[in-house]
C-alpha cells in the first residue's frame, strides 16, 4: 500500500490541492463522490480547487444502472441491506441497556467494593457485544457474495480510470451509501499501489472498523453505535470527522468510555485541517487530530505504528 | 412586604441622587433577572404603571409600586426558570393611559399585531439554531400560483426549496399553514437552513400556504382541507420531485393554523403521515355552550365531531403548547385521545405563551422527530 491520508472536513477549509503537492502528485486524479449521492460527479468545486483534471468513477449512478439492468443483483442487494438494517436494530436494543447498565455502575460511589469490578465487566460485555455484531454482519455480507461482483463491462471502465490516475480522491457524504458502492465495485482491492485522500466518511471507510456517534443529537440517547467492517486499508483506527462538532470531548467519561470501548484501537479526530498521513500501516505524519484516550483526556497522536491486529479480535 | 430585586434593594437603601438612578439604569439591562423570578422597572412621571401580560392564570394587569424617592416604578414577578413571557407596559398619566413597549428592555418580538417586550426568565437561553448560521447553505424562496376551484380564487403558496436541491432527488414534503407568519416571525427560513445544515432534518419540500379568511377556513371548514388534498399537494408532486408516501408527508400549523392542520389530516385519514400541532386551538364542549365566543363555533363542532370519532388521522404526532396560555388545558385533554388512536405523539410543554418564539423554539424537538435526518449517517 502507498500512500494514505485522512483529512478533516473539506467543504470550507480544503487542504487537498497541498496534500497532492507535498506527495508529489502529478496529473489528473480520480474522485469517488458517491457519498454525495445524487449530487455525485459534481466536482467542479474540487477541480478549480486542484487545478487538475478530476475523473469521477461515478460509483453511485454506476450502481443504479446496475441494478435498473440487473434484477438479481438488485434483488440480493436489497434483500442483505434490510438484513443489514435488522441486525443494527437488534444491536442498538441490547446497546442501549448495556450502556445504560454501563452508566448506572459509573454513578456508584467510589466506595462500593464492587464498583470497579462490574465497570469492567460491562464494559468487557459491551465490546463482546460490538464484536457479535461485526461478526453477524461479516455473516451477513458472505450470504450475499454475487453482490460485489459487477458485471464485467463496468468494472472495466472503472479500472480503466483508476489505471489512468496515481491518486485517489475519496470523498465524504453518505457513509453506508459510500462503503456499499467501495465494496460493491471491489474497489480495496484496486487501491493498493494508489495514494488514497480520504475525507470524512471517505477516511472511514477506509479503517477497519465504522463507528456512528454524535453526542448531542435532537433525538436519542447519543450512543455511539458500531455500523459496519470497513475496508480496511488502515487498521487499528477509528476515523471520527467532525468530532468538535459531534462530541461533547471535554466531556471525559464519554470520552474515557468510547475509548475503552473501541481499544486498542485508536480513535482519531477529524477536524478541518486535521491531516493523517499512513504509510504501510505507519502513521508517518499528523496535524491538528486528537486521539481519544481511555483516561477520558485528548492527546496528539504519536507518528507511531497504529496497526493493532488484534483490534477485531 | 413585597419581593424586591436585591440590586433594587441596595439603591433604594442607598437613597440615591438623580445621577446614582441614572447610573444604576445604564448599568443594568431590564427587567432584572435573578433565580426567584423578574423585576420590571420603569422611570417615568405617572399616575399609575402596570404589567400587561398573558400568561393565563395570573391577573392580566398587575401594579407596579413607586421605589421611594428615585422615581422608579418597579414590580417582582415570580416566574419559573426557563420561561419566557412577551409583556406591554400600561403607562397611566395626565388621566389618559397608554399601551406601550418597555422602554427599559430593547428585547423584542413581533407578531402580526406589532411588538411586544420580552423578559427571559433565569435560564431562558435562544436556541443558537434559530440564528443565522454563516456556515448553512440557505435554501430559497419560490412561489407558485395556482386556480383553486375550491375557493374560486388564485392561491399564491410559498415554496421552500432546500439547498443543494436536485431534481434527480425525491423530498418529504411539509405544508405550513401561517407560511408568510412562521417566516417573519418564527424565522423558519433560518431555522430549517440550520437544522438542515446540521443533518438533524432531511432536506425537505416546505409549502408555506396562507389563508385567505383565516379564521374562517382553519376553523375546520372542509374546503380547506379539500384545497389542501386535493389541489395543492398534486400540484406541488407535480412541480417537485416528492417522495410521495404519508410518512414523508406532513402538516403544521399554530393556533388555528394547528385545527387546520388536524382537520385536514381527520379529512384524509393516513394520507398525512406527520403532523405539528403547536398550541391549537383545540376548544371543545362536553355539554351545552362553549366559552370561547362566536369564532370559536366552527372550531368546537369539528373539535366536538373529532372527538367523538377520531379515528387514525395520521402515523406521528408532535404537540406542543406553552403553560402559559388557556389553550394548554385543551392541549392536555387531546393528547390521551390522539394516543388512543394508536398514532405515535409527542407532547411538549414550554414555559412560554401563545406567540411565535415559543412556537419558533420547539421546532427543532418537533421537525427531528417528525423528519429524522441523516445525521448519523452523513459525514462531510
Amino acid at each position: 500500500m502507498a500512500d494514505v491520508v485522512f483529512l478533516g472536513p473539506q467543504r470550507l477549509q480544503p487542504s487537498v490541492d497541498q496534500i497532492l503537492e507535498k506527495l508529489g502528485v502529478q496529473g489528473p486524479v480520480c474522485a469517488v463522490t458517491a457519498g454525495w449521492q445524487e449530487r455525485e460527479g459534481e466536482v467542479e468545486e474540487l477541480q478549480r480547487h486542484l487545478d487538475r483534471q478530476v475523473f469521477d468513477l461515478k460509483l453511485y449512478s454506476r450502481a443504479d444502472r446496475l441494478f435498473a439492468h440487473n434484477p438479481l443483483l438488485r434483488k440480493a442487494h436489497s434483500r442483505r441491506q434490510a438484513m443489514l438494517r435488522d441486525q443494527q436494530r437488534a444491536y442498538r436494543l441490547r446497546l442501549y441497556h448495556a450502556l445504560e447498565a454501563l452508566r448506572s455502575l459509573e454513578q456508584l460511589p467510589n466506595s462500593s467494593s464492587a464498583r470497579s469490578s462490574q465497570i469492567r465487566a460491562a464494559m468487557t460485555a459491551l465490546r463482546q457485544l460490538d464484536r457479535h455484531h461485526l461478526r453477524r454482519i461479516e455473516q451477513i455480507h458472505s450470504r450475499f457474495p454475487e453482490t460485489s461482483i459487477p458485471e464485467r463491462g463496468t468494472r472495466e471502465e472503472v479500472l480503466a480510470l483508476l489505471s489512468s490516475c496515481r491518486a485517489v480522491l475519496i470523498a465524504g457524504g453518505h457513509i453506508a451509501v459510500l462503503l456499499n458502492r467501495l465494496r460493491l465495485f471491489g474497489l480495496h482491492r484496486q487501491l493498493q499501489d494508489k495514494t488514497v485522500i480520504a475525507w470524512s466518511a471517505g477516511a472511514m471507510a477506509l479503517c477497519d472498523r465504522v463507528v456512528l456517534f454524535h453526542d448531542r443529537p435532537p433525538q436519542g440517547a447519543g450512543d455511539a453505535e458500531v455500523f459496519e467492517k470497513g475496508l480496511g486499508i488502515v487498521k487499528g483506527v477509528i476515523a471520527l470527522p467532525q468530532a468538535g462538532q459531534r462530541l461533547v470531548l471535554d466531556d471525559r467519561q464519554r470520552i474515557s468510555r468510547l475509548a475503552r470501548r473501541m481499544s486498542p484501537a485508536h480513535c482519531l479526530t477529524l477536524d478541518p485541517g486535521s491531516f493523517l498521513h499512513f504509510r504501510s500501516d505507519r502513521l508517518v505524519e499528523c496535524r491538528q487530530s486528537s486521539r481519544l484516550m481511555p483516561r477520558g483526556s485528548l492527546m496528539h497522536p504519536k507518528a507511531e505504528n497504529v496497526r493493532h491486529e488484534q483490534a477485531l479480535a | 412586604m413585597y419581593a424586591m430585586n436585591k440590586l433594587l434593594r441596595e439603591l433604594a437603601d442607598s437613597q440615591p441622587d438623580s445621577r446614582a438612578v441614572e447610573q444604576f439604569l445604564r448599568c443594568h439591562s431590564f427587567p432584572l433577572v435573578d433565580p426567584q423570578g423578574v423585576t420590571f422597572v420603569y422611570q417615568g412621571q405617572a399616575e399609575s404603571v402596570q404589567l400587561l401580560h398573558w400568561v393565563y392564570g395570573l391577573p392580566s394587569q398587575q401594579p407596579f409600586q413607586r421605589l421611594q424617592g428615585t422615581g422608579l416604578w418597579h414590580l417582582h414577578l415570580e416566574l419559573p426558570l426557563g420561561s419566557r413571557i412577551e409583556y406591554k407596559l400600561n403607562v397611566r398619566k395626565d388621566g389618559r393611559s397608554e399601551w406601550i413597549q418597555d422602554p427599559l428592555n430593547r428585547l423584542q418580538a413581533h407578531d402580526p399585531f406589532g411588538a411586544n417586550s420580552v423578559c427571559r426568565a433565569s435560564g431562558y437561553r435562544r436556541p443558537d439554531w434559530t440564528r443565522p448560521d454563516p456556515e448553512a447553505c440557505p435554501g430559497r424562496l419560490d412561489e407558485i400560483r395556482l386556480r383553486s376551484r375550491v375557493f374560486s380564487r388564485q392561491e399564491r403558496v410559498g415554496v421552500y426549496v432546500p439547498p443543494r436541491f436536485r431534481k434527480t432527488r425525491r423530498y418529504p414534503l411539509l405544508i405550513v399553514h401561517d407560511g408568510d407568519d412562521y417566516l417573519n416571525y418564527s424565522q423558519l427560513q433560518t431555522v430549517l437552513d440550520n437544522l438542515i445544515h446540521r443533518l438533524e432534518v432531511p432536506a425537505l419540500i416546505v409549502a408555506l400556504t396562507n389563508a385567505g379568511e383565516r379564521l374562517n377556513e382553519y376553523a375546520g371548514q372542509d374546503a380547506h382541507a379539500e384545497f389542501l388534498t386535493r389541489e395543492l399537494v398534486p400540484r406541488l408532486a407535480k412541480d417537485f420531485p416528492l417522495i410521495g408516501e404519508p410518512s414523508a408527508r406532513g402538516l403544521m400549523g399554530a393556533s388555528f393554523g394547528a385545527v387546520a392542520a388536524l382537520h385536514a389530516a381527520w379529512k384524509a385519514p393516513g394520507y398525512y403521515g406527520r403532523l405539528l400541532l403547536q398550541s391549537g386551538s383545540f376548544a371543545f364542549s362536553d355539554i351545552g355552550k362553549h366559552g370561547h365566543g362566536e369564532t370559536f363555533d366552527p372550531v368546537v363542532e369539528f373539535m366536538n365531531r373529532f372527538r367523538r370519532n377520531p379515528g387514525r388521522p395520521s402515523e406521528r404526532v408532535f404537540v406542543s403548547c406553552g403553560i402559559y396560555e388557556s389553550l394548554i388545558y385543551e392541549s392536555r385533554s387531546l393528547i390521551p385521545l390522539l394516543q388512543e388512536t394508536g398514532m405515535q405523539v409527542r407532547f411538549q410543554e414550554a414555559p412560554d405563551g401563545h406567540n411565535w418564539e415559543n412556537w419558533r423554539d420547539r421546532l427543532r424537538d418537533a421537525l427531528s422527530w417528525l423528519f429524522p435526518g441523516p445525521l448519523w449517517m452523513v459525514y462531510e
